[in-house]
């Protein structure tokens, strides 16, 4: 290639010159582009201090988030000395190396693995086996823990071997087999030609705690409690490996990925290896979920095949979708969210502030500061305490009931929304069916109908929330999360930190 | 004649028993710029497709620089020096206009993921250099795609923009052929003429040997200095533009035999 080339391609090229000499001036100079000189003056910003604090929060260094979510995590153990909140922070560590790992493979390849919670099982029972009493293998961790992101990264490049030249749903139904062979595997693992593996449904118990130079991390404190350093173990695992995939994806390795996602063909054809990268983006996504594997074996001392089932898969797909495939802070963002809100739901004290909060943000968010929002607030705190007192007159019964769970506002609470004593079998399945026919003819209605109607679709809601949904805090954690979902996905349907995605122009 | 950079000897490809190129020969020398020409369906987009190994030929033989490639997986043929763009363009549309060239230098590049998260000084070095061989690529288009531009993703380009972009991309494999698909498809007038003055500064600056497929005659005329004509998936002319253009059997592909007029 002359030299010529490489050094200097900034100057204007001396063809053109002569070309655009000879054809009069009406012909083009190359590379000449008003539209680009004057980009400046076409920026469009966001006025005010959104605006403002839009492009400050841009502004923010990855590694500044980082450490701001670090610290956070660290700093759990002096804002609380609960057990339990330390083992809530503890597990929410776990889905954000989840969702981290799983990012890799969605978020950067594209590709749809729904076996990636058989790595994460493959990693716990790996570690149980290395470090129990099962086979007599006792590894101090330092050298356990590798091994098994090592064991994690090769089964994913077994796992992608076969699957390597399948995209979308084909993919995704092997991968799916993958994990139900997985299920099934260590199901009935008590007896692989009569040797016992896995010990079936029964499972690997007394798994060694993790051990530094010869010290083992007990699980729990004297009094019983979670430990705190299993949290610490879990945030440093979990720096290192947001730090390394955030290189990884800064890299050579990384653009080929987001390039194979975008197109494979194309990749290909710009010399990409796309199978080998496709099978190095399944073992980084393995292995990361077989080292998170470790973590959760050593701190329950026991692996069960219960404890990978499709619910988990489900929980950190939502968490990667929710905060926005492709972006790693997007994704532990969406882990916090989702690990924070299902721990928040299980107390109905909790989740009923959740509700009135949510309710009233979305207002706020709709209606902003106008005449509107005043008028259905307004009309429907003004409904309940009516609808209450015409009830009450009628029979002291009808709102003589205790609300479920505690909390401030459930003395509120009783004060304006009908609670019964006793429900009626039919009210439940009525109300709850009438709610959504109210919310679907909202859609249906436009200007003042519409408000009209969203009043006394509040104060069922509100009704359908106290009397059915509180009662039943198992099932409603999870109709609160697909609600959640759906409501960010038409907000933001790249999720809450996804960029902005063309597919088709 | 200048050595034979790609040689083509009776390649033939057919779809479910279609013969969509039929004994072939074809060969471009090295410093050359040759255009392909016919009508729709001719099988120029198939004979890209099987020189960079997207497909593999049923029959015959495909030589680059005096080896073998028929059978190669592309990515392959393309790190022994073959890049293109294509007809319908295939960006990376959600990457930054920086990133879609930066990600073609793949294939000449070595730091692996290993040397990539623990940023080893090779691997700094590397990125730089791949960074730097962007930049350059794109700044061959002058101002069009410099300066903010780099940042913006490839999505928000305009169309021309982005069949520039398209060339810098293949450029950034570091090819020593090059194979343009309608570069000027979708062009304004002088977009097209600024695009076959590229192409010249292309050859001269880079030292690409080109096979371009084009269907705007002026581009043809004004950048080859060979033509070949397929209709059918067969050869049936070859040679100068004026020779070519003026081949009764390339003005019946174009025009059809005038049976309607004969009537």
């Amino acid at each position: 290639m002359p030299s010529n080339y490489d050094e200097d391609l900034t100057r204007r090229p001396e063809g053109a010159a002569e070309a655009s000499t000879a054809q009069g001036p009406t012909s083009p100079a190359v590379g000449r582009d008003e539209w680009v000189a004057r980009h400046g003056e076409r920026v469009a910003r966001r006025s005010g201090w959104l605006g403002t604090l839009e492009t400050r929060l841009h502004a923010v260094p990855w590694w500044a988030w980082l450490t701001l979510l670090v610290a956070t995590a660290c700093l759990i153990p002096v804002f609380s000395d609960s057990g339990y909140v330390r083992r809530v922070a503890f597990d929410t560590v776990v889905f954000m190396l989840l969702a981290l790992g799983l990012n890799i493979v969605v978020g950067w390849g594209g590709l749809l693995d729904l076996g990636f919670v058989a790595f994460f099982g493959i990693g716990a029972y790996a570690y149980a086996m290395l470090a129990s009493d099962q086979f007599g293998i006792h590894l101090p961790s330092l050298v356990a823990i590798p091994l098994v992101a090592l064991i994690g990264f090769v089964a994913g490049w077994l796992v992608g071997l076969p699957s390597r030249r399948l995209t979308g749903d084909y993919l995704a139904i092997v991968t799916l087999f993958f994990f139900q062979l997985f299920l099934t595997f260590t199901n009935n693992g008590d007896d692989v030609f009569g040797h016992s593996f896995t010990n079936g449904p029964n499972g690997i118990l007394n798994v060694d705690e993790l051990s530094f130079f010869g010290r083992s991390l007990s699980t729990t404190t004297s009094q019983g409690q979670f430990a705190i350093s299993y949290l610490y173990a879990a945030v440093v695992l979990f720096g290192l490996v947001y730090v390394a995939l955030h290189l990884l994806n800064e890299s050579r390795t990384g653009r080929a990925w987001r390039s194979l996602r975008e197109d494979s063909l194309a990749a290909e054809l710009m010399g990409m290896p796309v199978n080998w990268l496709k099978l190095l983006a399944f073992a980084f996504g393995a292995s990361v979920a077989a080292l998170t594997g470790t973590l959760s074996a050593a701190l329950n001392g026991s692996v069960f095949p219960q404890d990978f089932a499709f619910p988990l898969l489900i929980t950190i797909y939502t968490m990667v979708i929710l905060g926005g495939a492709g972006s790693q802070l997007g994704v532990v963002l969406g882990a916090i969210l989702i690990s924070v809100l299902l721990e928040v739901l299980r107390d109905p004290g909790d989740a009923r502030s959740l509700f009135y909060v949510l309710v009233l943000l979305g207002l706020v968010g709709v209606f902003r500061l106008s005449r509107r929002l005043a008028v259905v607030l307004g009309g429907t705190i003004v409904l309940g305490f009516v609808a209450r007192s015409v009830a009450g007159s009628i029979d002291d019964r009808w709102t003589a009931g205790v609300p479920n769970g505690g909390g401030r506002l459930a003395s509120w609470a009783a004060d304006w929304v009908i609670v019964p004593t006793q429900l009626a079998g039919w009210i439940a399945p009525a109300t709850y069916i009438g709610l959504i026919g109210l919310v679907l003819a909202l859609t249906l209605l436009h200007g003042w109908l519409r408000i009209a109607l969203l009043v006394p679709t509040l104060y069922l809601a509100a009704f359908v929330w106290e009397n059915v949904m509180l009662a039943k805090p198992e099932p409603t954690r999870y109709v609160v999360l697909g609600a959640i979902l759906v409501a960010v996905m038409v907000v933001r349907p790249n999720g809450l930190l996804g960029e902005k995605r063309v597919e088709i122009i | 004649m200048a050595e034979p950079l790609l040689e083509l000897k009776g390649v033939s490809m057919s779809f479910g028993g279609l013969a969509c190129v039929s004994k072939l020969d074809l060969f471009v020398g090295e410093g050359e710029i040759v255009s392909v020409i016919g009508p729709n369906g001719a099988g120029k987009t198939t004979l890209f497709n099987l020189v960079t190994g997207v497909y593999e030929p049923t029959e015959g033989d495909i030589r680059f620089a005096g080896e073998s490639i028929t059978g190669l997986e592309p990515h392959a043929i393309t790190r022994k020096g073959i890049a293109r763009t294509f007809q319908t363009l295939r960006l990376f549309l959600n990457m930054t206009v920086r990133e879609n060239v930066m990600a073609a230098a793949y294939g000449h590049t070595h730091a692996g993921p290993l040397r990539s998260m623990l940023r080893t000084p090779g691997q700094r070095r590397e990125e730089r250099e791949i960074r730097a061989l962007a930049e350059k690529r794109l700044a061959f288009f002058g101002e069009r795609l410099m300066g903010y531009r780099w940042d913006q993703p490839a999505y928000s380009l305009s169309y021309a923009n982005r069949r520039r972009l398209e060339i810098a991309r293949a450029t950034a494999t570091n090819p020593r052929l090059l194979l343009l698909d309608e570069p000027a498809a979708g062009m304004n007038p002088r977009e097209t003429q600024e695009i076959t003055e590229l192409i010249g500064q292309l050859r001269k600056e880079g030292g690409y040997t080109i096979l371009v497929i084009e269907h705007d005659m002026h581009v043809v005329e004004g950048i080859s200095d060979r033509v070949v004509a397929l209709d059918h998936g067969v050869k049936i002319a070859e040679g100068s533009f004026g020779k070519v253009a003026t081949d009764p059997r390339v003005v019946e592909a174009y025009l059809g035999t005038g049976g309607m007029a004969r009537k």
